[in-house]
């Protein structure tokens, strides 16, 4: 059932690309020559032309990342594509387009890749691009009616200090006042000049419910029994959407003719305050982002910026690097395998099980990183800590009970007998349980091709066909020195996606058999490269750095001017954009499908709202 | 199973003397600790979560930490059955008013038990455009639980914390049996910016360009 | 067969359910009374009854553990600087912050006007902090390390949540209690310096 993806070769260099378009397109292409900066700059006139060319000619299929850059200075914004081969791996091609920030209007591309959908409508959301073409170009992380388009470089929050952190009144002269004493409302709100309560009215949510009206033509009519269609909403507040995610969905009957997510609802302005942070101040704010797995989003930033200052990491750091992702993923696979348990009705044993080991493995993250969740662990050239000498902590309040576990003893009973013993035993447990197979197998099929089209990453991605990991793929940290098979499934179904995890997972511990004797023979190395600094300068440039994360590909598209602080700092969530697919797949099921749908993907709110 | 002395210890009334032959029979307790025993032993969370802290709730409703110790074990989806509601998370602008709704529609007693420091005070997100600055803005809170996030083992303590809250209370002066009903507090609307229905007039005032000698006389008091 | 997967499930279940009485048979009140019968129940070899029972019995919490930051101060028995505290009120704390939670004023000589290393108030707002443990990494005179007192649940915000130089403060010998090792550690580097 598994095969190995290619060798990580790319047969279009980007400089070919540039040559090769340019002869198509002539003057509308030119390569992009600031310095720092890769890639090709289109005309915004011919951008579905270029894009299509770039999708089937030139072999990117996969467009991984919309994001958008707003140049005060120059009058422009830029909107930057990161495309992707799946077949072959390898380094991707970034094209970009600017705009007047005037006018800023460029062509859409939901024509030629269906996945730069609700990207597209980030970008006009927060940055007031509007993409010609869009079906329903909505707000879609603030709501209709919001004033402003807040990452614009001259808009400015209710509690705006400065543009960049450090603040100057913390130090010397600190006198404490909370910020919501500042404003006249005692709170964080500010309204546009000139905004009058009497005779306004909300604008509600007509824009939404409207395109719910028309079905897909997938419709039921199986026994030509007349229904009526209703619309439904699910969530923000329900116990099967993973936090505040929320679907308005119509349906007919039971059957699911339209359904359209509503996000939002968790979004705490990730990306802008991250531009008011220092490089290392994001450390901390990535664990936040899908909590399940801060130490992978640790990873991702913390290589995204090593390769902008071209920072060396000694070999047991990336090896601690290795033994934390992974065991991450399996945490997360475990968590994900029971919360979908849940989510079919077998209330909380399975997740009971699988947090059993969960606990275990936050053991020793809580150890070693200071933190069960939010790890902070990572630092750019190395770590924050070794390993802990033991596993538990002295006792100092009352009724506190003492372990002392050793760390390599701990990590070995994880490694080679307690995890694997316990996913055998999910897997023994629910894999083969009638019931579970009839609720997920040939529910909420996404076929290989449309996956791609959608920008579906992650076991989402694999588990329709389609052997895409970035491990292999493109690979960083020191994962082309482990011997480990991409695990694929082929039916793009529910149940595969559920199986994938338990391969995922196996195929972690393969790596983590690998590092253990390898953790034992660096034991006492240095494990951080360069200066520990907390003001670290990065050279000017603009870099999409990427992992994959247990949720698919986690990337972060930084800019930067040359300072202490990113100038643009873009977060590609795959479990925002792995539910673009969400209606393609749910369409023509029923209600409770979709509970087991939105399951099968495994989403984190922290990160689809950012 | 019979109940040992022990068992009675914190229902049984000091003050007044009982027989040693009789102590396993007889608990003498006033109406006030029986109610509020029994409250503080069966406080039903609601189902709900926001954002990371909601995870460590998770861990603290799992096997290890098991809050049916505290018989808290029944988390329900709807707010017409649960006494506590955990704000366990970042609390945005667009969230708000709906937990606002889920907090009119909890029967009473509720309590609210804000967890974290997002829920509490805004948190590290505080400065962001669509953050509440604290739920208690909105609705009362009774327990404040900091951390980033607080551990299983910290919400436990804050759990202990609010029962003592509630063991202080007395059913003579507990509001939710004074005559007529309690006001809802009015949901919160999503405009150019979050409005709270009863800042109107402020913000009138703010439109009007009256708002800085408010809020200098706001700051001299 | 149809159901055999799921009489094989309910095999799992009725496992874990028998092994926690096999555990308890074997280990008796110990496993629950004696500090072997805890780490039993909380390594990697666990079967059976995970739970915790707090607040009778409390995991400890690693050395490395961060919760809300505080102020080392030499003890009052100290011989030369009894009570006095670490800070030197150099700001880097204040600088690394990610969600700049830290205020200090520099204290000034009373005399001169000219900064002195004491800082004059040193406030911490806990509703904003977000325990990454930035703070006590870089600061190069170990003089803010973080807390392990996580039991501080309150009734009010207000009055309670925005921490002063005086609640911040905490003895070096709490230190050396809660984190034995890293405060020898960190001992042994100032005397090499």
């Amino acid at each position: 059932m598994k095969e190995i993806s290619p060798e990580a070769t790319s047969d279009v260099k980007s400089v070919d690309a540039v040559e090769l378009l340019s002869r198509k397109f002539p003057g509308s292409i030119k390569p992009d020559d600031r310095k720092g900066y890769e890639g090709i700059v289109v005309d915004s006139s011919k951008l579905p032309e270029v894009a299509t060319a770039i999708r089937d000619e030139l072999g990117f299929d996969l467009l991984a990342n919309l994001s958008y850059v707003d140049y005060p200075e120059e009058g422009v914004f830029e909107v930057v594509y990161n495309a992707y081969n799946t077949a072959v791996g390898g380094k991707g091609l970034t094209f970009r387009v600017r705009t007047s920030r005037d006018e800023a209007e460029i062509p859409s591309l939901i024509g030629v890749w269906p996945g730069v959908d609700f990207q597209e409508r980030e970008a006009w959301d927060l940055m007031g691009i509007r993409f010609s073409g869009h079906p329903d170009l909505r707000r879609i992380l603030l709501w209709e009616g919001f004033a402003g388009h807040p990452m614009r470089k001259d808009w400015r929050e209710p509690f705006y200090e400065e543009d960049n952190k450090p603040y100057g009144t913390r130090w010397p002269e600190g006198q404490v006042q909370r910020a919501e004493m500042k404003t006249p409302y005692g709170m964080n709100v500010q309204y546009p000049g000139g905004f009058k309560l009497e005779g306004w009215e909300p604008e509600g949510e007509e824009a939404l419910y409207a395109g719910l009206g028309t079905p897909l033509g997938i419709g039921p009519d199986i026994h030509q029994i007349k229904t009526d269609q209703l619309i439904v909403n699910l969530g923000p507040q329900h116990p099967s959407t993973h936090g505040v995610f929320r679907m308005a969905v119509t349906v007919d009957g039971e059957t699911i003719t339209r359904l359209k997510p509503v996000f939002g609802y968790l979004h705490r302005n990730h990306e802008q305050i991250g531009e008011r942070n220092t490089w290392l101040q994001n450390m901390p704010f990535t664990d936040r982002l899908d909590y399940f797995s801060s130490l992978a989003n640790n990873l991702a930033y913390a290589i995204s910026v090593e390769k902008m200052m071209g920072q060396e990491i000694p070999e047991r750091a990336d090896l601690l690097r290795v033994l934390m992702v992974e065991l991450t993923r399996i945490q997360n696979h475990y968590s994900a395998i029971g919360f979908l348990l849940n989510d079919l009705g077998a209330f909380f044993t399975p997740v009971l099980y699988a947090l059993t080991e969960r606990e275990l493995i936050l053991d020793l993250f809580e150890a070693t990183t200071g933190s069960r969740m939010m790890c902070n662990y990572m630092r750019f050239g190395g770590l924050a800590y070794d390993l802990p000498s033991y596993i538990g902590g002295p006792a100092i309040k009352e009724g506190d009970r003492e372990r002392e576990l050793d760390t390599m003893k701990f990590i070995k009973g994880l490694v080679y007998e307690r995890l694997p013993r316990a996913t055998d035993m999910l897997d023994r447990y629910l894999t083969n349980n009638e019931v579970l197979v009839n609720r997920l197998k040939g529910v909420g099929v996404l076929p290989g091709d449309r996956a791609i089209a959608y920008s579906a990453t992650g076991p989402v991605l694999r588990a329709s066909g389609v052997p895409y990991d970035l491990r292999r793929a493109d690979p960083y940290s020191i994962y082309n020195e482990f011997d480990f098979d991409v695990a694929v499934r082929y039916n793009g179904d529910s149940y595969d996606r559920y199986l994938i995890r338990l391969d995922e997972v196996r195929q972690s511990l393969r790596i983590l058999e690998q590092v253990v004797p390898r953790l034992e023979e660096t034991e006492g190395q240095e494990y951080m490269g360069g200066k520990r600094s907390y003001n670290h300068r990065v050279p000017a440039g603009d870099h999409y750095g990427h992992a994959e994360n247990p949720k698919g590909e986690l990337g972060f598209h930084l800019v930067s001017d040359g300072g202490g602080n990113p100038y643009r700092y873009h977060v590609r969530s795959p479990s925002f954009i792995n539910l673009t697919a969400l209606e393609e797949m749910c369409v023509g099921h029923k209600v409770a499908d979709i509970i087991v749908i939105l399951g099968s993907i495994d989403i984190v709110l922290g990160e689809v709202d950012r | 199973m019979t109940m040992t002395p022990d068992d009675y210890s914190d229902l049984n009334n000091p003050d007044i003397p009982i027989p040693d032959e009789l102590k396993s029979n007889i608990a003498i307790t006033t109406l006030d600790r029986i109610y509020n025993w029994s409250r503080a032993r069966s406080v039903w969370p609601l189902l709900f979560g926001l954002a990371c802290c909601a995870i460590e709730m998770i861990a603290t409703a799992a096997s290890r930490y098991d809050p049916a110790r505290f018989g808290m074990e029944v988390m329900r989806p709807s707010p017409r059955q649960c006494d506590l509601m955990i704000v366990s998370g970042t609390v945005t602008k667009k969230m708000v008013p709906q937990i606002v709704r889920l907090y009119n529609q909890m029967a009473e007693p509720r309590y609210v038990l804000a967890m974290g420091a997002c829920a509490s005070g805004g948190g590290p997100f505080k400065e962001g455009y669509n953050v509440v600055d604290g739920i208690d803005k909105f609705i009362p809170v009774d327990v404040y639980v900091p951390g980033c996030p607080p551990t299983p083992q910290a919400l436990l303590h804050g759990f202990i914390t609010l029962h003592k809250k509630i063991e202080g209370q007395s059913i003579m002066s507990v509001p939710w049996y004074k005559k007529g009903q309690s006001e809802a507090i009015p949901v919160p609307v999503l405009g150019p910016d979050l409005i709270d229905p009863r800042q109107g007039e402020l913000i009138q005032a703010a439109s009007e360009g009256e708002y800085s000698a408010q809020f200098e006389t706001d700051e001299n008091a | 067969m149809y159901g055999l997967g799921i009489i094989k499930g309910l095999g799992v279940t009725l496992k874990h359910l028998v092994e926690t009485y096999v555990d308890d048979f074997r280990w008796g009140v110990r496993r629950y009374t004696t500090d072997d019968g805890f780490v039993a129940r909380q390594s990697t070899d666990t079967r059976g009854i995970f739970t915790v029972q707090y607040p009778e019995e409390k995991l400890a919490v690693p050395e490395r553990f961060r919760y809300i930051p505080f102020l080392v101060v030499y003890d009052d028995d100290h011989p030369d600087h009894p009570g006095e505290i670490w800070c030197t009120s150099c700001g880097i704390c204040t600088k690394v912050c990610p969600p700049q939670c830290i205020w200090i004023m520099r204290g000034k000589h009373p005399e001169t006007g000219r900064p002195i290393p004491d800082p004059e108030y040193f406030y911490i707002d806990i509703d904003i902090c977000m325990n990454c443990g930035l703070c006590a990494e870089y600061c190069p005179f170990d003089a803010i390390k973080m807390d392990h007192d996580y039991e501080i649940a309150s009734y009010d915000r207000t009055t309670a949540h925005i921490f002063d130089k005086a609640k911040l403060s905490k003895p070096l010998s709490y230190w050396q209690k809660i984190a034995p090792s890293r405060a020898l550690e960190e001992h042994l580097a100032r005397e090499t310096k």
